[in-house]
């Protein structure tokens, strides 16, 4: 019984880990960071608008010209600008929305030492 | 006194809060891409739309003329709101108007032209809507007056009175 249960285990893991988890296709990842105009609040990937059919037939019409996924961001951020990526690169527009969290972490970080420096003088 | 700052601060915030939150209800949610003037246009191919001969961009916008590229599809009904100032621009002598067709029915888009009368000089195919996102585009109607190879002025949507008139000025 201990056997087939093994047996078992070993079969599933080996399918487990034999699975093409990695055979995903790069257009599909690339239009999952692509956001739609024309929609709201969904990727192109998502979407099943017009623009978004034509921006899936394009982005695996530059895969299959030799463009890399970077140099397809480039590509479509020339022609729509930032807003059509999901991840907007480190520019003069996106300083603060980068550099917001690290500077409420360390205000943050700031208050609560000082509570605990005054707490600590207290007692 | 510091029992009353309290409400009085609380009754501003949310005042606040209510006024932006209230003035963004205005706001149109949808994106509209730059408007980046004064760009290259693309390079691509399609197929003439009636003879299905492959042409090139660089066939189509030659010389210093001005060109209207018009995103178009008998599906759209926009499309036929501004047809009627495609018609009217297609009498100027010094512009020409390229047709893109947009997605469509080839049966239908011909039905289209035969019923408003046709504006365009030449128009071709964008069957999977891959030359339109070329151009930046998102969606139909869209217009883009080009000179030199130089897009020069970007129209979202359907033309009107007011852009109508603007195309004319620019290409006087």
């Amino acid at each position: 019984m201990n056997i087939l249960k093994l047996l078992i285990t070993v079969i599933f893991l080996i399918n487990f880990f034999s699975s093409d988890l990695k055979a995903k296709n790069l257009g599909t990842e690339i239009t999952k960071n692509l956001r739609c105009l024309i929609c709201q609040g969904q990727s192109v990937y998502d979407s099943d608008s017009e623009f978004a059919n034509s921006l899936k037939i394009l982005v695996e019409k530059k895969l299959d010209d030799g463009l890399s996924e970077e140099q397809v961001y480039d590509y479509l951020k020339n022609k729509y600008g930032d807003w059509i990526l999901y991840d907007p690169g480190f520019n003069k527009n996106t300083y603060f929305l980068w550099l917001l969290p690290i500077l409420m972490f360390v205000f943050g970080g700031a208050i609560i030492l000082r509570k605990v420096i005054l707490k600590k003088k207290k007692l | 006194m510091k029992t009353k700052i309290f409400p009085i601060f609380l009754i501003i915030t949310f005042s606040i809060i209510f006024y932006v939150f209230y003035k963004g209800l205005q706001n149109s949610n949808i994106y509209t891409p730059e408007i980046k003037s004064e760009i290259k246009i693309p390079s691509f191919e399609a197929k003439e739309f009636f003879s299905k001969d492959n042409v090139n961009s660089d066939q189509i916008f030659i010389g210093s003329e001005y060109y209207l590229l018009n995103i178009w599809a008998s599906w759209c009904i926009p499309c036929k709101e501004e047809h009627k100032y495609l018609m009217d621009l297609s009498k100027k002598e010094n512009i020409k108007i390229i047709g893109q067709n947009y997605k469509d029915n080839f049966v239908n888009a011909k039905n289209f032209l035969i019923k408003l009368d046709n504006p365009y000089d030449l128009i071709f195919s964008d069957n999977d809507g891959t030359i339109a996102i070329e151009w930046g585009a998102y969606g139909v109607p869209e217009s883009f007056l080009i000179k030199n190879n130089q897009i020069i002025k970007k129209i979202i949507g359907p033309l009107n009175e007011k852009l109508f008139s603007e195309i004319k000025e620019l290409t006087q």
